[in-house]
Formats: C-alpha cells, structure tokens, sequence
C-alpha cells in the first residue's frame, strides 16, 4: 500500500441556500478542489461522491454519472460512485478515495461530498434522517434521531453528571468558531442564556444542541504522495484510516454512553498512522448534537469517558485550548449538510495544517483529525492527517 | 409502509414474540435467525419465545418535534425499556406524564395504535408501555 496526500480542497458555502441546486454545489466544490489542486480534468482516475439521501431530498438516484458529467469528466468515461452510510457517507467516500489510490489503482481521485436538504419540508427532514436508524424497531414506533441521541444525553447526565449547561457550552463554543469561519452557515455568536432558553427538540436537547438543517458541498482532491510534489509543495498526507461498524439499533448497545464505532475505529487509525490522541492538535468531530461532541472526545481518548462536559467548560477544547475541536464551527454552526459533513471536514483540517485557516487559525498545527459517524453511531469514520 | 411489510412483522408486534437461542439460551426481541453469540451453533435452532412484557426505564426523551404520523401525540415519551429477559426495545410511555417518567421505573406493554398513514392510509398497531405502579402527578395532586 503506498502513501496518499490530499492536494486540493474546494467547499461551498453552507446554508439554507434556496437559490442553488444540488448540481450547482456539486459542481462548485468539485472544480474549486481541482483548480486548487493544479491538476487537469484527465488526470483524474475515479470519482467518489458521499450522498445520504439524494432519492429522498431531490427524488435523484444514480447522482455519481450526474455529477461526473457536470464537471466534465465523462469525456474519459471514469469511474464514479455514490458512497452511502447516512451522515457519516462523507467520510466514508474519502476513505474509498483513500483505498482507491492506496491499491494503486489509480494517482489521482477527486472526493465529493453535497446534500441538498433544503427542498422538502421539516417532516420530511425528520423521516429521513430517521431511515438511519432502525426502521422497523425504532423509527416505526417514533423515535427520531434527536430522541435517540437525547436518550444518550441522559444516560450521560446519570452516571456521570453531565449537566445541560456543559452541553451548551458545546454549541456556544461552536457557535463562537463558526462567526470566524465565512463559509459557516450561522456567522452570529450565540451565549448560554440563548441556547438554554431555546425550545425544546427532544428532551433535554434544545434547538441549539441539534446541528441545522443544510444544503452544501465539499470536495478534495487525493493522489499518490509521490506524484503529490508534482503539483503542491504542500501535501497533507493521510496518515491513518479507520472505519468500524456497532449494532444498528441504539438499544442493542451495552453501553449508551460510548459509541464503540469510535472507539474501534480511532484505534485502527491511530495505530496505523503510529500516533496517540495527545499528538493531535486539531479536531474535526460529529457534532450533530451536543451530546455527541461529549461522547466523541471521550471515545477518541482526547479525555477520560464521562470528563467531556467539564473539559468543554473548561476550555479544553476551544480554539485556544489545548485540543481545539470544531474550528471550523463543527456540524452544529458551519452546517450539516449530511453527505458533504465528512469530506467538509478534511477540507477544514487541510487548511489548519497548511495554515490558511486565517482567523480561525490554530497555532503550529501539524497533526489533525477527523471523525463522521452515520445514524446514531452504527458507523464511525476517523482519519488522521499530517503536514510533511 | 406496504401491506405486506407490516403484515409482515405484526405477528411479533402484536404477540410479543421473540426467539431463544437453543444452544445458549439467549433470549432476543425483536428476533433474529440467528444467536449473534453463537453463529452457526445456533442455526435451526432458534425457536418462538414470548416476551413477558414487564420491565424496567433505561432512559427516555421527551419528543417536541416528529415525524407527520406523529404530529398528533406530540409531546409524546420515547424510552429504551429493559425486559425482564435482559434484550432492550425502544417504544413509546402512555399513561404517564412526561414530568413523572423517571428512570428505572416498572412498566408494561399494551397493545395500542402507534400511528396511521394519512387519513385512508394504513394503521399500524403494536406495543406502548404502561408505567405498573399508577402514577399520581404532583401537580395534579394539588388539585
């Protein structure tokens, strides 16, 4: 298996963003990626492309051969292919990409990521996103994603105190990240009081402690570290890759307040990258709910399990904190646009490790990483990147 | 949903009945055709076992925002219930108020309506729970 570098990143804004369709995100992203890349459309081997739930959102299936053509790229007839794993199916495509040009298959693999939300009603939004759960033994009998994750919100709170004020601060934080982010869909900071006052989604979660409802895209752009000199003399190499499964249903786990997805899949990273969480000084996680950015950092061993509230109080993980979480302003502020969410977050970690991050900037960062799950955590994706 | 899938699966819905795995005993609901501790030990040997019903809150969240069919229940209680046979399920709490759900408590299945698809759609019945120590709200005491 041979190294592989991230040479080109393209994002669009995220947002509730009526005037666009999803072709025009796609398009936006993926030729912002390759312009940034300074490599030619034939130089390109596959397309990937992280979608959720296209068939649902715009009535599209097949939307690989659609946006492959849109950007020009069925004049070499390549191959493309929709990734799917709910909200973690960016992260996921990046990982194809990865393997794809690992093998050796091909040098050169654009990934994309877009969803296009905003076109059908809130109902429909929620029905949707519950398909990402266990149809037929949760989703049939209401539970909703946001109740599934505020059950685990309230495990958390008894056995280990976390407090919704600890919970807020997640949001305030991100919120906070995102003002200085200008492609995040919320650029406002909100305080303590907003988000605690805000109305209940399902309880205990409040409106701030759910990431938005989004339309967006993303795109990189990966080739084979050794032809990567060839076109930037920045590379952000992919160092580690890891991807791990758990039950379906969120009432088959052991445990409520670990996601052993994460768990798994951080380990397989860490341990191919030859790192530990205390060499990582930049992370993107899925924050889709507060709850989550909790339960992450704990997983990920950035802290000790049931420390994630204080450490978020504390500072911790804030931009000038010692682990930096969510620069970007995470899935809850930049937006959460569910196939676009994990290759949006290599973008944000690429930038921080070439150090045009501007005002969001982290100090001397040179090791990052990334972590998308889909559902409730049935799926966990983490990559770890590194400025060579 | 089509009339097929939900016929499918109400035999379960409706009778409470899971499988118990013949080689270690395991139970599990909703069933499986095969013990995910046993693998292959357990194929044919997975039989029909009802589900007593009765057991105890592991969490819960009150929904404020659902899906369409839901609309009408909302504020409705969504709970992850452990079976006195040790397998998990999630479902809905009735008869109770969302203030007096706690953690732990003893509740029991009923069968109910759990929603209908649109005005001439179909209706889709199954199990809620029951808290099994009635419950007198403090704020309703004060009446």
């Amino acid at each position: 298996m041979r190294d592989v570098a991230v040479i080109g990143i393209g994002l669009t804004k995220f947002g509730e963003l009526w005037d666009r369709s999803f072709r025009e995100l796609g398009i936006e992203a993926g030729l912002e990626a390759i312009e940034d890349s300074g490599i030619a459309g034939k130089d390109i081997g596959a397309l990937y492309i992280g979608n959720m739930s296209a068939g649902r959102l715009i009535a599209q299936e097949h939307i690989a051969p659609m946006v492959s053509e849109q950007v020009g790229l069925t004049l070499g007839n390549i191959p493309a292919t929709r990734v799917e794993a709910a909200s973690a199916s960016g992260g996921l495509a990046f990982r194809q990409g990865f393997i794809d040009v690992a093998s050796g298959l091909h040098d050169i693999v654009v990934v994309g990521g877009a969803e296009k939300m905003s076109d059908v009603g809130p109902e429909v939004i929620t029905e949707t996103l519950a398909s990402g759960a266990d149809q037929e033994w949760e989703a049939f009998f209401g539970a909703t994603i946001p109740s599934l994750f505020a059950m685990m919100a309230r495990r958390h709170m008894v056995e280990f105190g976390t407090t919704v004020e600890q919970l807020a601060a997640v949001a305030v934080k991100n919120h906070k990240h995102g003002s200085l982010n200008p492609k995040a869909q919320f650029q406002g900071e909100i305080n303590m009081d907003v988000a605690l006052k805000a109305p209940f989604v399902a309880e205990p979660l409040r409106m701030f402690d759910c990431a938005p409802v989004s339309d967006g895209a993303a795109a990189v752009v990966l080739c084979a570290l050794e032809r990567a000199k060839d076109y930037t003399n920045q590379p952000i190499k992919i160092s580690g890759t890891g991807q791990a499964t758990d039950t379906f249903a969120l009432h088959d786990r052991k445990s409520l307040t670990t996601m052993a997805a994460t768990k798994a899949a951080a380990a397989r990273a860490f341990k191919m990258a030859g790192k530990k969480p205390g060499d990582i000084d930049v992370i993107e996680v899925h924050d889709s709910y507060t709850i989550a950015e909790i339960m992450a950092i704990e997983d990920l061993g950035i802290v000790d399990k049931g420390k994630g509230g204080p450490a978020v109080e504390e500072g911790l993980t804030a931009l000038e904190g010692e682990f930096p979480v969510n620069t970007s302003g995470g899935l809850k502020a930049r937006g959460h646009p569910h196939g676009a969410t994990g290759v949006a977050q290599v973008v944000e970690i690429v930038a921080q490790l070439k150090g045009i991050a501007d005002k969001r900037q982290v100090k001397d960062a040179k090791v990052g990483l990334t972590h998308n799950i889909g559902g409730t955590g049935g799926t966990a994706v983490v990559h770890i990147l590194e400025a060579v | 949903m089509t009339v097929a899938r939900f016929w499918r699966e109400q035999e379960n819905r409706y009778n409470l009945i899971g499988v118990k795995c013949g080689n270690c005993g395991k139970i599990y609901f909703p069933p499986k055709d095969m013990c995910t501790d046993c693998h292959r030990l357990s194929l044919g040997k997975m039989t029909g076992h009802k589900i007593s019903g009765t057991g105890k809150v592991v969490t819960y969240s009150i929904v404020h925002e659902g899906p369409e069919a839901f609309k009408m229940q909302i504020p409705y209680i969504m709970a992850i219930i452990e079976l006195d046979e040790g397998t998990r399920i999630t479902g809905q709490i009735v008869d109770c108020e969302p203030e007096d759900v706690k953690i732990d408590m003893p509740v029991h299945t009923v069968f109910r309506k759990i929603h209908e698809e649109g005005k001439s759609g179909v209706i889709h019945y199954g199990y809620k729970f029951r808290p099994t120590i009635p419950i007198k709200s403090e704020s309703k005491k004060e009446d």
